[in-house]
């Protein structure tokens, strides 16, 4: 308490710069009174904390020595299922041994160990003169060493180099321009004139009749399971198509209609808002929904988004049917897949 | 030379007698092929007799005529049963689904089933005699016995958007909803793929071949014996769910912790 009241006053005064200084400061208020616990005033009370502490340890050792056991008495083997005892036993049993001894020591701590308050003054930041004197002398000295004063060319030339560091750092900004965005990417997917449709992930040829009624296929292009590794996934991502087929007489659009064969319709699974699969097809109500955000798309509509964050409809991909029967495509997607980007424009 | 004579005696003596060797020929292949194609039929469907036709046809009167018309033909309150199959009807009465309890988004399955299984098999009968369809598959057919690894990639490319990569379920639009998987018996799964209930989209022998609805049986059975090794799989929802309880009971739990950290003892 003493030593708190000190160290108000101090050997320096410091002016109080540019901070407020409130005319009624509120008070120190100092410390809290103390309080005694109940472990300081009955004994009965120390003994059972004594014990609780006490039992908190015996809790901890028959944790470990139970997690030892069931490692042993929980082998893992070929069954699957012996992992999930093995782990939950031995973890639990571990787990408990540890937090015991944790949960003992703080209560410990809080009920037996002396608990007076104490106030230590912090020392005083500013240096001693004589401390001061010495750093200027050491300032005053390297510049002198080094001729940082005297050297005009030397510093001088310091300067500009510090000033044209930054700048690579800044020209690297110029990747977020326009010039070289994949905008390009994004508008051209595996689809062409005659590329079969494909079952995802086999990739079985589709034939026409086979798209009863009722039924979704999910399709990718033909070709794209010989890809290599790296690019079949980022085909994918964009070339994905759900294929479903509807009575022609629910299909309200007429370029729908005309896109499709028969009622046989294909759409990009990649939703426009910001790119999951769009592949919940409800086959009586014609929704298509996104399990993302919830976009919903109606399918005898051009997929127009009839709930949800989505911004357009999902684009259509025209099919129709060759010579042996079965489905393709007549033209890659005539508008970009999947989400807005700056430069998405379905004019272009 | 000889053989040659015979024949044109014989085309000589019988006029007719080419005419009547190629009709036999005919009957025969064409007879034989019926047979076969007949059998391979019969073979992947349960053999209904006449009996069971007539009660399912009372079975049918009773419980099912109100909303699905007197003979299956459908109302404006339900779709007609013509073509649907045997398997639909299995699948329907069978999880409790049909007769539905209430008209809503969705008609929910109930346990136990409503009939024994001697009225789902006669109600099954009748219904397939109204128009062709799927028939309930066989005990092979939904056997686990494929190739679960297989059935796992199909499975994630056709199902896993409803109905959750680990078969948990998940919600759909304007209250429907995809069941979970966990409980669901493997003719039951056959079914679903084959006739489309509900909104779910038909999964025909084209799309998804024999094969591949027995792989994709496989894994779920694989899934449905094989809980999480590691613990808990808090009804495996997805990291929302997993991240929500983790938020409240783990975050919840350090934060009493800290709280009795800095607490006075009394």
């Amino acid at each position: 308490m003493a030593s708190k009241q000190e160290s108000q006053g101090g050997e320096h005064e410091y002016s109080a710069g540019l901070a407020v200084v409130s005319a009624d400061k509120i008070a120190d208020p100092g410390l809290e009174p103390h309080r005694v616990r109940m472990t300081d005033k009955s004994e009965k009370h120390e003994k059972r904390a004594a014990s609780q502490v006490a039992g908190w340890f015996l809790i901890s050792i028959a944790g470990s020595i139970s997690a030892i056991v069931f490692y042993f008495l929980f082998p893992i083997n070929a069954d699957l299922n012996t992992v999930r005892t093995n782990t939950f036993f031995f973890g639990v049993s571990a787990a408990l041994g540890m937090l015991a001894i944790g949960f003992g020591a703080v209560h410990w701590a809080k009920t037996l160990m002396p608990d007076a308050e104490v106030a230590e003054a912090r020392h005083q930041t500013r240096g001693s003169e004589e401390v001061r004197a010495r750093a200027i002398e050491i300032v005053n000295l390297a510049n002198q060493e080094s001729g940082f004063s005297r050297r005009k060319l030397i510093r001088r030339s310091l300067y500009g180099a510090l000033a044209l560091f930054p700048l690579p750092g800044l020209v690297l900004f110029k990747d977020l321009t326009t010039n070289n965005n994949p905008s390009g990417t994004l508008r051209h997917t595996m689809w062409a004139r005659g590329v079969r449709l494909v079952t995802d992930p086999l990739g079985t040829p589709i034939k026409a009749a086979d798209v009863t009624l009722g039924s979704v296929f999910h399709v990718i292009p033909e070709g794209l399971n010989e890809l290599p590794e790296d690019q079949k996934l980022e085909q994918k991502a964009k070339a994905a198509v759900l294929l479903v087929r509807l009575d022609e007489s629910e299909i309200k659009s007429e370029k729908e209609k005309a896109w499709g064969h028969q009622g046989i319709v294909a759409y990009s699974k990649i939703c426009t808002h910001v790119g999951c699969p769009v592949a919940l097809y409800e086959q009586h109500t014609h929704h298509l929904l996104c399990p993302c955000h919830q976009s919903t798309f109606d399918i005898t509509d051009d997929c127009k988004v009839i709930f949800g964050p989505a911004s357009h409809a999902l684009p259509q991909l025209q099919i129709s049917v060759d010579n042996q029967g079965y489905l393709v495509a007549n033209h890659d997607f005539f508008e970009p897949v999947g989400p807005s980007f700056w430069e998405r424009s379905v004019n272009e | 030379m000889s053989f040659l004579n015979r024949k044109s005696v014989i085309s000589r003596r019988k006029p007719l007698a080419a005419a009547a060797v190629i009709a036999l020929g005919l009957i025969i292949t064409g007879g034989s092929y019926a047979a076969a194609t007949t059998a391979a039929k019969a073979t992947a469907s349960t053999a209904y007799t006449q009996a069971q036709v007539d009660e399912g046809r009372k079975l049918f009167l009773a419980n099912c005529a109100t909303c699905h018309g007197s003979n299956g033909q459908g109302t404006k309150n339900a779709p007609t049963l013509i073509g649907v199959g045997a398997a639909a009807v299995d699948f329907q009465v069978s999880s409790g689904r049909m007769p539905a309890q209430a008209s809503g988004p969705q008609i929910a399955a109930k346990d136990p089933a409503e009939f024994t299984d001697s009225q789902i098999a006669a109600m099954a009968a009748y219904v397939a005699t109204l128009g062709p369809g799927p028939s309930v598959p066989t005990a092979d057919m939904v056997s686990a016995n494929g190739d679960a690894t297989r059935g796992g990639e199909l499975f994630r490319t056709n199902c896993a958007m409803c109905h959750n990569a680990a078969g948990a379920g998940g919600a759909l639009t304007q209250g429907k909803y995809a069941p979970a998987l966990t409980q669901t018996s493997q003719t039951e799964m056959y079914e679903a793929m084959q006739t489309g209930p509900q909104n779910m989209p038909v999964f025909n022998d084209a799309n998804l071949t024999p094969k591949d609805k027995k792989d994709i049986i496989t894994y779920l059975v694989y899934l449905q014996q094989h809980p999480s090794p590691a613990g808990l799989d808090l009804e495996n929802l997805g990291p929302v769910a997993e991240g929500l309880f983790v938020w409240i009971f783990v975050l919840g739990g350090i934060i009493a912790i800290t709280v009795w950290l800095g607490a006075k003892s009394n």
